[in-house]
């Protein structure tokens, strides 16, 4: 951004810690944007005269006299059609070696949809695992992370997602991605030749990390663009949202803030609302769905950053490894999509739902009879059918690899019923007995 | 209220998000509204802290581009609601800003639509005759708002005993029109119209007593009515961690519970939560009235992605709305969904104004402001006799599921009933989760509500709650030994205590909520089905080796839950039933 004729120049800067900067100036908006002897900052606090900046690229190397310029506006992106199939670092630049983006100037971060003017979310989006289909429904104007450790294969099975659902547009934003996973994800969408629906916001771990804040936000106001102004259906993919919640808390830490849970800022709920919220179907059509990642560590969902974003997300996908078959499955205990009950039975057969819950609570009994017999008792004869079930069905409907359509589901687990369990056992209502059960 | 012509004014001095510091030139008061003037438009701020000439106040809106240096105008008014006919059935923002009235999208700034319609005419019928006399919230006339009978009240404002000058006659009015001129002792006279204002903060306490609630207030969700029953006026609250069915739970009670008027706050959850309310509650039918149940229902949204400070507002709203209607001799029931985003609300302006952090950097005073505010549900006797009650349930999302935290321990505190949804539950899909163990509700204690229950259900209901309640407590004991000791190291009579606590968790606990018939089941119904499943559990089947128990039980809870399926007494229905008595023949 180039700095224009007449405009004030600061040359002053009283206090810098890694992450901000503070100074003396005046006439200077809430959030607005300044130049930092180059670097883009964003005023984040104003007391009197003192305005405090959030240095994007870090203050490393910052000197006292560094020429301060404010921009006068918020971070804006410019938008129009030709974002389709382009790469862009968080300020919206192009990192791919191609053209500037002509378009119209629009604030990132902007206000939220009225709730009256929103849809229910009604459409299906089939992905073909059955971990997803069958047992945790996704559903377009949805907001979903995978809740993963950082050895699982988290962003094969986003792109898998992303290839296979059926939107006008996917939107990745990157947030500390390695540099060997943007070209994984870049190969993936040049293989399949869907590179005109993608559009990509990276920041990677060469980037500096307060730089991640921004990413977010232009990636869901490329989504509205297009999904508002050209109804279309946008998928918008966000990985890895704790690393973006980790840039939140180095802010708020240099800025004196009183930490809350897990040091994080005390506002981390409304901050990811605010993202995750802007997930919406609009009853002309267009819609926004966000999948995205929160790595865990150590497994612990209690940590502050899954425990606020389960509370904002309306379910959440668990990836693990079964040491049965040796593959990796949708968990089916730990995983919800709470949008499933809108269309399953609904837009789906209508057993669906009961199959769905009948498998889960066999499966369930399948693991207790495995520790029953990880303790050394001995196993019933029901037992010994709920384990054999158990692995087969882990390995025909959760595996990440299977990739069938709904009803074939719904069939392979009505023949794994008839095939293990009594009509007593599976205790499904009557009516979806007499149609589907395949046993005598 | 209109505005004072001498009103204090002040400059920004600072900003950090959404708290902003003003130099005032004249006196302001705590609480008191104020509107911050940026390009052409309002935005509405509070005063939350004053030292000396500097003010601290939380703007309701986005503080993106404010400037220092711009004017800010003060109210002289507390937050207030603008109560009047037509309230129920819309769909608010937590300042009571009509949001469908709101053009565009995506919500704008400074976009503050009126609360009622002004235009709509509603047919007055005079309750009270001139000269008579009268108080604050004595009824001086009624409309008909949906099916709600509306009385218009003598503002809650006015102190003292005032006589009846004039009353409007039957007829047709517009909300502002003058309806009666009350005189007080000095003689002067007041104009009362349809509508007027409360400061949400403040109790509206028009009341003559609040006694101990005693009546059960019906939700059809078994786990509630018939364990853990909440009544008229008592006061709740659902903690639980995300995905244990919070929220479903609190449409099923919202959709179910006898009530007359819902008021729903949804304060900082999810926005497609309450567009499920708005797509559903047009297209439910009220059970009592078989009209839809929009028309008794009142929804304050504030979702997680609207401003941070009309978090706190909502709730408030809400309770002022519900303690409007309850003055009418309504029986109103409150849901707030989730008071902890209220509470992280609360947590973040005081972080933001450096104040001395409690646990977990709540601010001090959480548990007096919790409890404060719990304390304003109840059941009351009104000044002419009648009676009225607030029903208030509030949902808790504990931060990592962990219920030592402050809002969850705080609250328990204030609320008489206590739902623990339990993740355990909820993993294996036993819903709704709320755990039988855990969970108490304080008025099973009331010897008013006992009472009541024995004459409305059956002289020895509370015997055969508690002993349905000592099944599950034995039925677990016994599954933690068989898990120890193995099947076969126990004695059979451990797998029918375990499966007798299975019978009453798989029949009367767990109910689909998706489920048309099994959703919502009425008090006789509850009665019939405890009997039943209590008669089960009372007989002594004999079994000649533990694993012939458990298939035994499948096929009992199979037939069971084929009834909780079916209408009550249906051709279908009986069939089960007799099916049920088959099996316990061959065992007994």
């Amino acid at each position: 951004m180039e700095t224009k004729a007449f405009q004030k120049i600061y040359t002053k800067i009283i206090q810098i810690t890694k992450a901000t900067c503070s100074l003396r100036a005046s006439g200077v908006g809430y959030e607005e944007l300044a130049m930092v002897n180059g670097r883009l900052a964003q005023v984040v606090k104003i007391i009197g005269d003192v305005v405090t900046l959030q240095v994007f690229g870090g203050t490393e190397g910052i000197p006292t006299n560094a020429e301060v310029v404010f921009l006068g506006k918020p971070p804006v992106l410019k938008v129009s059609d030709d974002l389709a199939g382009r790469f862009f670092d968080a300020f919206g630049n192009p990192i791919d070696g191609g053209p500037e983006v002509e378009g119209e100037e629009r604030e990132i971060g902007g206000p939220s949809v009225n709730p009256v003017r929103r849809k229910q979310p009604s459409e299906l989006i089939a992905t073909g695992i059955a971990g997803i289909d069958m047992n945790n429904t996704l559903v377009t104007g949805q907001k979903i992370p995978f809740f993963a450790e950082p050895d699982q294969p988290f962003n094969q099975v986003m792109a898998m997602v992303a290839m296979r659902a059926k939107a006008d547009k996917i939107i990745l934003g990157g947030m500390g991605l390695t540099n060997d996973d943007y070209l994984f994800y870049k190969n993936v969408f040049e293989n399949a030749g869907a590179l005109e629906r993608i559009i990509s916001f990276v920041n990677t771990t060469e980037n500096p990390p307060v730089e991640r804040l921004l990413v977010p936000d232009m990636a869901l106001t490329a989504a509205e663009y297009f999904a508002v102004d050209k109804k279309q259906s946008v998928l918008v993919l966000l990985t890895d949202m704790t690393l973006y919640a980790d840039a939140l808390s180095i802010v708020s830490n240099r800025m004196d803030q009183i930490p809350s849970k897990d040091s994080m800022p005390g506002s981390l709920y409304s901050d990811l609302a605010k993202i995750y919220e802007k997930a919406v179907q609009f009853p002309d059509g267009g819609s926004i769905t966000i999948i995205a990642v929160t790595t865990l560590s150590g497994g612990d969902i209690t940590h502050a950053i899954p425990d606020n974003t389960g509370y904002i997300t309306e379910g959440q996908l668990f990836l693990r490894k079964d040491s049965d078959i040796g593959k990796v499955i949708v968990d089916p205990f730990r995983s919800l999509s709470r949008l499933k009950q809108l269309v399953i039975g609904k837009k789906t057969r209508k057993d669906h739902p009961q199959v769905m819950n009948t498998a889960i609570r066999l499966f369930a009994d399948a693991a207790q009879a495995k520790t029953k017999l990880e303790n050394g008792f001995d196993l019933t004869d029901y037992d010994e059918r709920t384990l054999k079930f158990g692995k087969e069905y882990s390995d025909k409907l959760l595996a990440i690899d299977v990739n069938i359509e709904i009803d074939e589901m719904l069939d392979t687990a009505w023949n794994l019923f008839a095939k293990y369990f009594s009509k007593a056992e599976v205790a499904i209502r009557s009516e979806f007995m007499d149609l589907y059960w395949k046993g005598e | 209220m209109e505005r004072e012509v001498k009103q204090t004014k002040g400059k920004i001095a600072g900003i950090i998000a959404n708290l902003v510091t003003v130099e005032v030139d004249g006196p302001v008061s705590q609480n008191e509204i104020c509107y911050i003037k940026h390009a052409g438009i309002d935005l509405m701020a509070e005063v939350i802290k004053v030292f000396e000439k500097k003010v601290f106040i939380q703007v309701f809106e986005s503080t993106r581009g404010l400037k220092v240096g711009q004017d800010v105008e003060f109210t002289s008014a507390m937050l207030e609601v603008t109560l009047g006919p037509g309230i129920l059935s819309r769909n608010y923002d937590g300042l009571q800003h009509d949001l469908d009235r709101m053009e565009g999208v995506f919500l704008k700034r400074g976009d503050y639509t009126a609360a009622l319609d002004y235009e709509k005419i509603w047919d007055f019928i005079p309750l009270a005759k001139v000269g008579d006399t009268v108080a604050a919230a004595d009824w001086l006339g009624e409309v008909t708002e949906n099916v709600i009978p509306h009385k218009i009240m003598v503002p809650f404002k006015f102190a003292g005993k005032y006589s009846v000058k004039k009353i409007a006659a039957a007829g047709e009015y517009t909300v502002n029109e003058e309806i009666a001129i009350l005189t007080d002792s000095k003689g002067l006279e007041y104009k009362v119209t349809m509508t007027q204002k409360w400061p949400v903060k403040i109790p509206i306490k028009t009341f003559a007593q609040k006694p101990r609630p005693f009546r059960l207030l019906e939700t059809g969700v078994r786990t509630i009515d018939t364990l853990n029953p909440i009544v008229e006026g008592g006061t709740g609250f659902v903690p639980g961690p995300f995905g244990s069915g919070k929220t479903v739970l609190q449409q099923a009670i919202s959709k179910q519970a006898e009530a007359d008027v819902v008021i729903m706050a949804a304060c900082g959850e999810r926005a497609n939560e309450v567009v499920e309310i708005f797509a559903e509650f047009p297209e439910i039918e009220d059970p009592r009235t078989g009209r839809k149940l929009m028309e008794r229902t009142t929804i304050i949204a504030n979702t997680s992605n609207m401003p941070v400070a009309a978090r706190e507002a909502s709730v408030y709203t809400a309770m002022t709305l519900a303690e409007y209607y309850r003055s009418m001799g309504l029986k109103v029931l409150l849901l707030a969904d989730s008071t902890s985003r209220w509470a992280q609300a609360l947590r973040e302006m005081s972080n933001r104004m450096e104040e001395l952090p409690g646990p977990d950097a709540f601010p001090m005073d959480l548990p007096a402001i919790i409890s404060n505010f719990y304390s304003r549900a109840g059941f009351v006797h009104l000044n002419n006799g009648k009676t009225g009650s607030i029903t208030f349930i509030g949902t808790v999302s504990p931060a990592g599921g962990n219920l030592k935290e402050p809002v969850t321990e705080s609250t328990k505190k204030a609320a008489r009933c206590f739902y623990a949804l339990s993740q355990q539950r909820a993993d294996s899909k036993r819903y709704p989760a709320i755990d039988p163990i855990d969970s108490y509700s304080k008025y099973l204690e009331y010897p008013e509500l006992q009472e009541y229950l024995k004459t409305n259900i059956s002289e020895d209901w509370i015997d055969q709650v508690l002993r349905a309640k000592n099944f599950l407590l034995r039925g677990k004991e016994a599954s933690e030994q068989i898990n120890i000791l193995g099947d076969d190291g126990v004695p059979i009579d451990y797998h029918l205590r375990f499966w007798r606590g299975e019978v009453i968790d798989f029949v009367v606990l767990q109910q689909d909520a998706f489920d048309d018939v099994d959703k919502r089941t009425p008090l006789d119904r509850q009665k019939f089905l405890l009997e039943t499943v209590l008669g089960i559990c009372n007989i002594d089947f004999s079994f000649e080796s533990f694993d012939e128990v458990n298939p035994y039980f499948k096929r009992i809870i199979n037939t069971l839950k084929q009834m909780n399926y079916s209408e009550y007494e249906s051709e279908k229905f009986n069939s089960f039933y007799s099916e049920l008595q088959t099996i316990i023949k061959e065992r007994k």
